[in-house]
């Protein structure tokens, strides 16, 4: 029964493409999978933003939209029509092929990343052996379609938020690879279904041996999960298109159709990163407890990168943005820096796979250390001068 | 430590998201139009006319003195006074039209008004269609009874009506004086003549009983009226029956 329902993917693909001759049936499996991607993520993202508002009401006390269908269920399909049916509006000034390509290119690089994360024990689109390389680099690429966006509207605003998300972008890209460096090591392969199947096992069945229940790993997934929400542009990051300070950022001559689709590929943007976070650190589709295997793999994938996401609601909800300064001075004196060490406390980790017995107490006090002592260290440096504040003219 | 604060930040977001489930202080919006908060009494929209009584029109207290136009600050009101055939006002308004779009809720009038017939009322759902037609209110939509009124604000609706029934009671006592200076009047007119006629002796006791209490056999006359003192009038209803069958 598990097993069956483990393979469901795979039976429903194998039995759509026996329709299929033998020499079209790679094509009509390869396009099957960017359906399902498709599907089950557009419709991901569809509820996401639902979600999204609804929780957003409930931190700041109140019931969130609750007036389209029940529950507010329909109000995704609302939003959709209400975005279709804007005018769309391209400038005259604007480069016209530029100012359509941008937005279909940022959702398709959104799109592409979903290609090397292992959704299930079966389920990867493409096992690539250089999965993770793979992902940063169509990651980064959405950054190229940033900057389309902004140069195409031909509006100094566009421009230079379109420079600001630039620069905030390539200062958050080291932090999250320098994050992603210590898992490579440890695993010693760039497949992301290979790191997840290492991640694989329990203590005592009910302790998982995921990376980020280790010093090194939690400091990687906290790094990363900064640099994560930086890299979408959300809140307390979400600079680029600071509605209250800057018009829309470099989405400024966007409107209709193009600007829903913009918010599809941050969304998208930020499942994708969201998925690599829980298949690098949170040991992908394996289940927490040994006994819970029984539910599907890509249940417990799903399960997690909504856990994951909700987390960054909740962050959302919580935080003020930063100024451009104290954001770049975040990534460049604090999780860089942190990065860097945790590089070197991973190799420690990888030399010290071997000591047993009382010397592992010693090997995780060490580990836990070199990570905890820098970031007070620098903490208190970055923070000294700074707080608390004094205000001279409010009592 | 670095990120204290935002451990703080977080904790207070989740108790308000997990309050929300819970807890009705931590989730105060009241859905509006399927439920409402109870106005409180001292709530204001637009002027409104109280009519007692079952008829709308008939009731209206009103009685058309146009202060209210008079002292409007933007002149929203306005009033026409019913005439009779012969072109007297009749103390009822014909036309009492307030535009709605341009009254801005000060109260003036209702301060103004001394019939009590012109109160605030609490209905704010008045969009409409139209900005001129839709949003004039005319005599027969601005006529709200008085037990409106006292559903609405309570306290300050039975204040007025211990103040009307209060100067109900004194105006008709003024009433029954003025009738009965005018009925002592006119049986002192009537007796005068007789003494000079016939100076019968059976006589005597009718013009020595009336100039005697010219207040108490008055109240009597005009009105059965329980609240006038029934134990002075009942010996003296039969004094001046006399006078008043001898012409």
């Amino acid at each position: 029964m598990t097993a069956t329902l483990e393979r469901l993917p795979l039976l429903v693909r194998d039995w759509i493409t026996g329709f299929f001759p033998e020499p079209v049936r790679w094509l009509v499996s390869g396009l099957l999978a960017i359906v399902a991607i498709l599907a089950v993520f557009g419709l991901y993202f569809a509820y996401l933003t639902l979600a999204e508002r609804k929780f957003l009401g409930r931190f700041q006390n109140r019931p969130g939209p609750n007036r389209t269908g029940p529950f507010g269920l329909l109000q995704p399909f609302a939003d959709a029509v209400k975005a279709l049916t804007k005018e769309d509006i391209v400038p005259q000034a604007a480069d016209k092929l530029l100012h359509f390509l941008a937005p279909c290119l940022v959702v398709a690089f959104g799109l592409i990343s979903f290609a090397v994360i292992p959704f299930g024990r079966y389920l990867i689109p493409v096992d690539l052996d250089a999965a993770v390389l793979y992902f940063f680099a169509a990651g980064v690429s959405s950054e190229l379609a940033l900057f389309m966006a902004g140069w195409a509207s031909h509006n100094k605003y566009s421009m230079i938020s379109a420079m600001r998300a630039l620069a905030q972008l390539i200062s958050y890209e080291l932090p999250l690879l320098l994050a992603v460096v210590p898992v490579i090591m440890l695993s010693g392969t760039l497949s992301t279904s290979k790191i997840v199947v290492a991640q694989g096992g329990w203590t005592f069945g009910i302790i998982p041996h995921w990376n980020v229940l280790t010093p090194w790993g939690f400091a990687g997934f906290f790094i990363f999960m900064i640099a994560a929400v930086a890299e979408t542009n959300r809140s307390p990051f979400d600079l680029p298109e600071a509605e209250s300070e800057l018009i829309a950022g470099h989405l400024t001559e966007y409107s209709g159709f193009k600007y829903a689709l913009f918010f599809m590929a941050e969304y998208f943007g930020m499942s994708a990163l969201c998925g690599l976070g829980v298949t690098l650190f949170l040991g992908g589709w394996q289940a927490p407890i040994d006994i819970l295997q029984v539910v599907p793999s890509y249940v417990w994938f799903m399960v997690k990168l909504s856990c994951v996401i909700f987390c960054l609601m909740w962050v959302r909800a919580t935080l003020l943005r930063l100024r451009i300064d104290q954001l770049t001075r975040l990534a460049w004196k604090f999780l860089v820096p942190l990065g860097l060490i945790n590089l070197g406390n991973a190799a420690f980790w990888h030399l010290s796979a071997d000591w047993s017995g009382p010397l592992q107490i010693v090997r995780w006090a060490i580990s836990a250390a070199v990570i905890v002592i820098p970031f007070v260290l620098i903490g208190r440096t970055l923070s000294s001068g700074l707080a608390p504040r004094t205000y001279r003219y409010a009592t | 430590m670095l990120g204290s604060g935002i451990i703080k930040g977080l904790a207070v977001t989740a108790k308000n998201f997990v309050g929300s489930f819970h807890d009705p202080e931590r989730l105060p919006t009241v859905e509006y139009p399927e439920k409402r908060l109870t106005l409180p009494e001292a709530y204001r929209s637009f002027p409104f006319l109280v009519f007692d009584g079952e008829n709308a029109i008939d009731g209206l207290r009103c009685v058309a003195c146009k202060m209210c136009e008079n002292e409007c600050p933007p002149q929203c009101i306005y009033i026409i006074p019913e005439r009779d055939e012969k072109g007297r006002p009749v103390k009822k308004p014909k036309v009492f039209d307030i535009d709605l779009s341009v009254c801005m809720g000060c109260q003036i009038c209702v301060e103004v008004c001394p019939f009590d017939s012109i109160k605030m009322d609490q209905v704010f759902e008045v969009a409409a269609t139209n900005r001129f037609e839709g949003l004039i209110a005319h005599r027969e939509m601005l006529a709200k009874s008085n037990t409106y009124y006292h559903q609405i604000r309570p306290t300050e609706a039975a204040e007025v009506d211990t103040r009307l029934a209060e100067e109900k009671r004194l105006a008709e006592e003024k009433a029954k004086a003025a009738a009965a200076a005018k009925a002592a009047a006119a049986a002192k007119a009537a007796a005068a003549p007789k003494p000079v006629a016939t100076t019968a002796p059976a006589s005597a006791t009718a013009p020595a009983a009336a100039p005697a209490s010219p207040a108490k056999p008055a109240v009597a006359a005009p009105s059965p009226s329980p609240s006038s003192s029934s134990s002075a009038a009942a010996p003296m209803a039969a004094a001046p029956k006399p006078p008043a069958t001898t012409p």
